[in-house]
């Protein structure tokens, strides 16, 4: 393996890893703070009960999001120092945008937020929480309109004598077609990944019909938050297939190995056959859905990857600018299909636990459970279709990735931070994991103790701190 | 002033927020074994800076995601050729971090005598590591014509950098010293005292010859200012704790830190990443740069939002004013 293999598989395990813990820390924060909200606008201290379970939580995981968010902002340097000289001028804005917009808000105020139950008004305390909500959604905006730099460039202009890229429109960057869609696309994931993490804890105390008037209201939420975040997903991920095929019809001719250039082009669900032979033998097609999440028309255009490579070579020069297809081709499908199936877990729930309900068959609750899985997996395979599907470029039709590797770094140094990664990483997953089970099944704090220094500023200074680490 | 001028500058602000605000962080992780005697004693140390220390890593975030935006072939030949100094000052601040948010959720003696050893040393890694690597920057690597690196990583170990390394890894456990007087109370504060005064005077020797080499091998008027100031802020940080005046000696370090880092970059500029094969090849804050266009978006963003940050960072340090103490943590 050379040093542009292990570079690329080093990022992909560093931000596959990174996205596991942000879709949940941007769902989840929005959804205590939904909590918190309803125990001060109802007094009910059964919502305060859950929030302080559910803000236990949201802590264990957003601390693996921000130690490994670090490592991304530092690898692009690291690994990808051509690209950053590259892609720089246009490239760093986003970034730094997140760190003092975003970033700053975030890690002050969930540092007020974790601290401060006994020392600032309720409502003060409160308000910190929101903000930290709305700092990981800010967050979530810059860093992708600077990803979709990367899929769609605009606002630039390319500077031949100093070899790069340079900003000429700062608005077409932070509006770029490719963000307004992706933005909307990740946010209602991420809804839908923290609701989904919301039932299936619930779904644990249900089952142990333990605490069930902190968990109802929970699970209720969880479901309402699975569905919004589902529906939004998908209109927005069909919105996100038009921008992709304008802007990158290869991804999307990869996106379901479609060849030959084809009208009224059917979608496949299941196929047989070659991926990367010429044929494959479709099992399951729904006629005319591609040419119509393409285009809007189910009789709509799409081009085939032969055409379109014939044209990239004409306008690139020689070359293969074929991404791989069976990753693409499958991948696309697992991002739909694990997220079809969470919404459906989600309304199945919410049929039978409507009106006080609480399912006793053995297998409902243990398979509500498991479908935890599901976002996590759809959304690793949205990111690694997206990534994937745009090879070979690293900035679509302006970088190869084998170009924007660092020259200066060894084999034998990507390859041992590659698997000191990778070992703390799996170290860390594994007790990540084990913390959350364990608090998730302990279940919320006695009333009393959720009440402890909850109502602002009192008067004994020795007393426990409130959520001290 | 130049666009480049202001960013050069605003990088070393940036670096030296982080110096300040981290540095005391990094020190309370490296004196956790030495200072605190018990879990208990452990636990008060660790929730002095609870709620602030991850704030007070953005800075690093930003300073980084500022130095690609501003001068993005500083940030490219710096990443990639101090490629393993920064690899385990990654693992450093990764171990560290996770640490401070699991300690407190098991109940085993082995579980918290662990994340301990992952607070100790992920504290010890990030504070040597850093000098090192300012150091380097100032003293220059071999760069090639593209300004990437040609060294080993074996050249970066070189004895004024490794000297850097120690002086930051004292100093900041120093400042650490100095913060947990300020911010316990009882036995444990006098402890930081009387160890935070034994600490400065081993500070003073490393970091004297530092700074002296620093100096005489690149220094300008202006850093010698500097570096003078932070000798004397050291000196003032001593007499100021001998005299229980805990509050200023810790503002003393604060300077100390503050001096140091800024006497660094004085030395360094007008370059960003001297080249010590061929001067030619060197990084200066105007080939390093990113265009004007960029530079100028650049500075409204941090002209209007980095003293909002100050200001909410600021007011987080007022609402945890209060010391803390070991009679507060439960038992
Ligand atoms: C729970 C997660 C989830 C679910 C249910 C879906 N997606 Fe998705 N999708 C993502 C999570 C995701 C993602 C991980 O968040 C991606 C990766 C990049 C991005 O912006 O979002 C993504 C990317 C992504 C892209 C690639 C954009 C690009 O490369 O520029 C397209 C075309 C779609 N999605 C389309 C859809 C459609 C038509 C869906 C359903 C009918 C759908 N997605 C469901
Ligand atoms: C939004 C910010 C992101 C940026 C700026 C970004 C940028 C990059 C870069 C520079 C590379 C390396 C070059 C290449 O191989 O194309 C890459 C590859 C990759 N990224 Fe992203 N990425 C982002 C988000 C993500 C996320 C969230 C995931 C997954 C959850 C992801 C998955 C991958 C994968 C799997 C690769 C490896 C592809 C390969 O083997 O070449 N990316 N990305
Ligand atoms: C590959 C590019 C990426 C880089 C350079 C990056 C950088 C970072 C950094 C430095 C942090 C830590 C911040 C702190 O200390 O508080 C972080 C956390 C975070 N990132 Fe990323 N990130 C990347 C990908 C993404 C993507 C694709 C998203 C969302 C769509 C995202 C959303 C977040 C959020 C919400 C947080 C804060 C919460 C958490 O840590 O879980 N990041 N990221």
């Amino acid at each position: 393996m050379d040093v542009l293999d292990l570079a690329r598989m080093q990022f992909g395990v560093t931000t596959v890893y990174h996205f596991l813990f942000v879709p949940v820390t941007i769902g989840l924060s929005m959804l205590v703070a939904i909590l918190q909200t309803m125990w001060r606008a109802t007094g009910k201290t059964a919502y305060l009960r859950a929030t302080k379970f559910w803000g236990k939580l949201f802590l264990i995981n957003i601390a693996m999001g921000v130690v490994t968010g670090i490592v991304q902002e530092f690898q692009f340097g690291m690994n990808w120092s051509s690209y950053s000289r590259f892609v720089g001028d246009i490239f760093g804005a986003p970034l730094a945008f997140e760190a003092l917009l975003a970033f700053f808000l975030e890690s002050t105020f969930i540092g007020i937020w974790i601290f401060g139950w006994d020392k600032l008004k309720p409502a003060l305390h409160l308000a910190c929480i929101w903000l930290v909500a709305i700092g990981t959604v800010a967050s979530a905006y810059f860093i992708l309109a600077a990803n979709a730099f990367m899929q769609n460039p605009v606002g630039y202009q390319i500077n031949e004598t100093a070899g790069r890229a340079e900003l000429t429109d700062f608005g077409a960057v932070l509006t770029n077609p490719v963000v307004l869609s992706a933005f909307p696309h990740t946010i209602f994931a991420s809804w839908l990944t923290a609701g989904v993490v919301m039932i299936a804890v619930s779904g644990y105390h249900f089952q142990q019909r333990r605490d069930l008037d902190v968990h109802r209201p929970a699970l209720r939420l969880g479901v309402l938050t699975t569905l919004v975040g589902g529906l939004g997903t998908t209109l927005s991920g069909d919105a996100l297939g038009k921008v992709m095929t304008s802007t990158q019809p290869m991804k999307m001719a990869a996106a379901e190995a479609l060849y030959q250039t084809t009208y009224n082009a059917p979608f496949s669900v299941l196929t047989i056959g070659s991926l990367d032979g010429r044929h494959g033998t479709p099992i399951i097609e729904i006629p005319g859905l591609l040419s119509y999440l393409g285009t809007g028309s189910f009789n709509g255009e799409v081009q085939g990857i032969n055409d379109l490579n014939a044209q990239y070579q004409t306008l690139y020069g020689a070359g293969d600018y074929v991404p791989y297809i069976p990753l693409t081709y499958w991948s696309f499908r697992l991002m739909i299909g694990f997220g079809l199936l969470a919404i459906a877990m989600a309304v199945i729930v919410w049929w039978f636990t409507r009106k006080g309900g609480n399912p006793t068959h053995r297998l409902f609750w243990p398979i509500a459970m498991w479908m935890v899985l599901t976002p996590f997996l759809a959304n690793s395979a949205g990111w690694i279709f997206t990534e994937m599907g745009r090879q070979p470029w690293v900035v679509f039709s302006l970088l190869e990735t084998e170009v924007g590797v660092s020259p200066s770094v060894g084999v034998r140094t990507v390859a041992m931070s590659l698997i000191g990664f990778t070992l703390v990483y799996l170290m860390l997953a594994v007790i990540a994991l084990k913390l959350f089970l364990k608090y998730a099944k302990a279940g919320p704090p006695s009333e009393e103790d959720a009440l402890a220094g909850a109502s602002g500023p009192g008067t004994d200074p020795e007393k426990p701190m409130a959520f001290a680490y | 002033m130049e666009l480049t001028t202001i960013w050069f500058l605003a990088i070393a602000v940036l670096f030296t927020g982080y110096f300040i605000l981290e540095g005391f962080d990094f020190g309370v992780g490296v004196l956790l074994p030495v200072l605190g005697r018990s879990n208990r004693e452990r636990r008060a140390m660790i929730n002095t800076i609870g709620p602030i220390w991850d704030g007070n890593e953005v800075w690093v975030i930003t300073a980084g995601a500022a130095m690609f935006a501003a001068f993005p072939h500083w940030y490219a030949s710096l990443f990639s050729g101090f490629y393993l100094l920064l690899f385990a000052i990654l693992i450093g601040l990764i171990i560290r971090g996770v640490a401070f948010e699991y300690r407190g959720k098991g109940t085993t003696d082995k579980w918290r005598q662990g994340w301990d050893l992952c607070i100790f040393t992920g504290s010890v890694l990030a504070a040597f590591f850093w000098g090192v690597v300012v150091a380097n920057i100032v003293r220059g690597v071999p760069l090639d014509a593209n300004f990437d690196y040609t060294g080993s990583v074996w050249q970066l170990l070189n004895g004024y950098a490794l000297l850097g390394g120690l002086t930051t890894l004292l100093l900041f456990t120093t400042h650490g010293a100095y913060f947990l007087h300020l911010k316990t109370a009882g036995e444990i504060s006098e402890r930081a005292r009387a160890l935070g005064l034994r600490l400065a005077v081993a500070t003073a020797v490393p970091a004297a010859a530092f700074l002296i080499w620093t100096q005489a091998a690149y220094g300008s008027g202006l850093s010698l200012v500097l570096i003078v100031l932070c000798v004397l802020s050291l000196v003032a940080a001593f007499l100021l704790d001998y005299s229980g005046r805990g509050g200023l000696a810790f503002a003393s370090t604060c300077a100390t830190v503050a001096f140091a880092a800024s006497g660094l970059f004085a030395a360094l500029w007008p370059d960003v990443l001297p080249s010590t094969s061929d001067p030619a090849n060197g990084l200066t804050a105007v080939n390093a740069a990113a265009t004007d266009k960029t530079l100028g978006i650049m500075t409204w963003a941090a002209a209007i939002f980095l003293p909002i940050v100050l200001l909410y960072q600021g007011w987080t340090y007022w609402v945890f004013r209060k010391r803390v103490t070991v009679e507060q943590i439960p038992t």
